[in-house]
């Protein structure tokens, strides 16, 4: 299997990826300093903006540009999902290549799956399943199972060692 | 004189308000907490107290932005996942996120013996070689030459909404899911 370009929302939210919008070294500094954080107090944005040296209206600026053009796909809080008091599990199915477009289909019909890639390997599709409740999660994936005609592993979080996702703009 | 009064709302539907206003991402104002107490009956301050309250009892991770990695040119992914024995799980999961080589590392629940693989992290780079070279440092860094791994480099995503967060339905919190 060949690798082919990641096509980011086919079914998800839109972003704005036909943009030509090129990042300038401001812009690399506020994405590099904002996904370490961001304060919570009273005038946050003039906090930043100040520690870029630039005013908090070019910031705001920049954050609504950057969210438009699709470099960031969102602003806000990450919650421990598992905190949150639901079910979490990660699943994989093995499909053949002439069956991966319905069985996607019929995953993605579920509004408990939040992520669905396709991986490079014979255990192909691997999706996030979040449920209201935890003991929803076997429902889902029966339910998927049966749709498809295919079985599906659940692969639930054990244990979480590291999570974070820098990337150096 | 009668005066007709809603019962006071209380804590939990102050909270949950609020986390329903935030699956749209934080206001671009300069008052964003200010914004946020309008939309949910709350004071700019009960909100900065809920939020800090959330970061210290770890509700939160952290608030800040989800970058689109595929756009800064992050277009090679792939999900390592190892077969370590129970009793190394530990010492191995803290040694590889301690490299900086990747992004996230879980253990997951094996499931049998065509997928015994209990040890996750994901790796990101400009190309594939990046990303091999950097899972070349990884093993020698933390000792995991001969220990069975499949690499799962990722092809195609088809659906994409995390981090919303529905009351109803929390979603999962990482941009790419391990």
């Amino acid at each position: 299997m060949t690798a082919q370009p990641i096509h980011p929302h086919a079914t998800g939210r839109i972003t704005h990826d036909s943009s030509d919008y090129q990042l300038d070294s401001v812009d690399r500094r506020l994405i590099n300093t904002l996904q370490i954080g961001f304060p919570i107090c009273d005038e946050p944005y003039a906090a930043v903006a100040s520690e870029l040296d630039i005013s908090e209206t070019d910031l705001l600026e920049r954050l609504q540009r950057l969210l438009h053009t699709g470099y960031l796909t969102r602003f806000g809080p990450f919650y421990h999902a598992e905190r949150l008091g639901g079910g979490l599990t990660l699943a994989a199915m093995e499909i053949p290549a002439h069956d991966v477009e319905r069985v996607t289909a019929a995953i993605n019909r579920h509004a408990e799956v939040a992520h669905n890639y396709e991986r490079d390997h014979a255990l192909n599709l691997w999706f996030v399943v979040a449920t209201e409740k935890p003991e929803h999660i076997d429902a889902v994936l029966t339910a998927i199972a049966l749709e498809s005609g295919y079985p599906v592993h659940n692969l639930p979080k054990q244990r979480e060692f590291y999570v974070g996702l820098h990337f150096h703009a | 004189m009668h005066v007709i009064s809603s019962p006071p709302p209380d804590q939990t539907s102050a909270q949950e308000r609020l986390r329903i206003a935030l699956q749209d991402g934080l206001p671009l104002s300069p008052r964003p907490y200010q914004a946020l107490a309008q939309q949910c009956g709350l004071s700019e301050q009960d909100v900065i107290e809920a939020l800090l309250t959330w970061e210290q009892s770890r509700l939160t991770r952290r608030f800040g932005i989800v970058i689109n990695h595929h756009k800064i040119g992050y277009t090679s992914n792939a999900m390592v996942v190892w077969e370590v024995a129970d009793s190394e799980v530990n010492r191995l999961g803290a040694a590889i996120s301690r490299t900086g080589l990747v992004s996230l590392c879980y253990q997951r629940r094996p499931d049998g013996p065509d997928w015994p693989y209990n040890l996750y992290c994901m790796l990101h780079g400009k190309s594939r070689e990046e990303v091999l070279q950097r899972l070349q440092r990884l093993k020698t860094q933390c000792g995991l030459q001969d220990t069975p791994c499949a690499v799962l480099f990722s092809l195609r995503q088809y659906k994409q909404c995390g981090g919303r967060y529905a009351h109803k339905r929390p979603s999962a919190p990482v941009k790419e899911a391990l």
